[in-house]
């Protein structure tokens, strides 16, 4: 077995407001009816945590759920853990109409940590992140600059986004100049 | 720029993040239709200067379907609403009716 790499293999751009990979992160995609019970439970008995409501996440350590769209969660696990959690999500949900997919590999993780982390973010996205619109346990799927992303406030001060592996290194390099450029003195 | 409240995701969405889908409220002619419904179905569109129908797409986000009522004229919002409709439901026909009275689109009014 070969050994996994993340896409941007450690790499960090140190600054007031640094940018870093935050390494592999198990990703499940869970497509299905975010009410049947069995697909909560089944959501539970991975993570241990519970559905979050629409446009929200909840994740705590390498553990989370996030609220894609009306029938779809992406499931957040440990990376050695992504096979077996959709091995448990198969058993569970099995007979019901439901998709789920260890997409692990296809995405990266990137942590934006700095006090205008909001603004760096606001630069290069579509969103209101005025802290009375987005706050810790919002999440959003959008697009940072040219690519599809999606992000979460981890905590006051750190961002964690989301990106298709193949544009990783775009999107780090887009986070990077943002924080690199500076506040600018709106969103604190 | 357009922003449109997406009905699915309950968030307020840049044009940006959007897709435009064309007109709203086709209703799909197939076979055993005449070919002036057929015609009227795969060719003719609305394109008024004023209120207007639309489905947008919510690709970066949620990548669900819904309509808006919209003004092309000044590029007023009167509203979103599920895709699953067949025509504007009545509270965003009130919406149009207030700020532009006597409006008609298509058979609507």
């Amino acid at each position: 077995m070969s050994d996994a790499v993340s896409a941007l293999n450690g790499k960090v751009a140190a600054g007031e407001v640094t940018v870093r990979d935050s390494g592999l992160q198990g990703m499940i995609i869970l497509r299905g009816d975010l009410a049947d019970k069995k697909l909560r439970s089944a959501c539970k008995a991975v993570t241990g945590l519970a559905v979050p409501e629409r446009g929200k996440a909840v994740v705590e350590g390498k553990s989370g759920l996030c609220w894609m769209s009306p029938d779809e969660l992406l499931v957040l696990v440990p990376y050695e853990q992504a096979g077996e959690a959709v091995a448990k999500i198969d058993e569970a949900l099995s007979g019901t109409h439901y998709l789920a997919e260890n997409v692990s590999d296809a995405r990266a993780l990137i942590l934006v940590e700095g006090e205008f982390g909001r603004e760096v973010i606001a630069k290069l996205a579509p969103v209101d992140l005025h802290p009375d619109s987005f706050g810790v346990g919002d999440f959003r799927r959008t697009h940072l600059g040219q690519v599809a992303a999606a992000f979460w406030m981890v905590d006051e001060d750190t961002f964690a986004v989301i990106c298709f592996r193949s544009v990783a290194e775009y999107t780090f390099n887009l986070l990077a100049a943002s924080a690199k450029a500076g506040r600018v003195g709106h969103l604190v | 720029m357009l922003i449109l409240h997406c009905p699915y995701c309950g968030v307020d969405a840049d044009e940006t993040d959007l897709h435009a889908g064309g007109e709203a409220h086709l209703k799909r002619e197939g076979p055993g239709s005449t070919d002036d419904d057929f015609e009227d179905y795969l060719f003719l569109r609305e394109n008024p200067k004023g209120v207007h129908f639309e489905r947008w797409r919510h690709v970066y986000g949620c990548g669900k379907w819904f309509l808006a009522a919209r003004c092309t004229n000044t590029l007023e919002v009167f509203g979103t609403y599920s895709a699953q409709t067949t025509e504007p439901p009545q509270e965003i026909k009130d919406i149009i009716s207030e700020k532009r009275s006597g409006w008609s689109w298509g058979n609507l009014s």
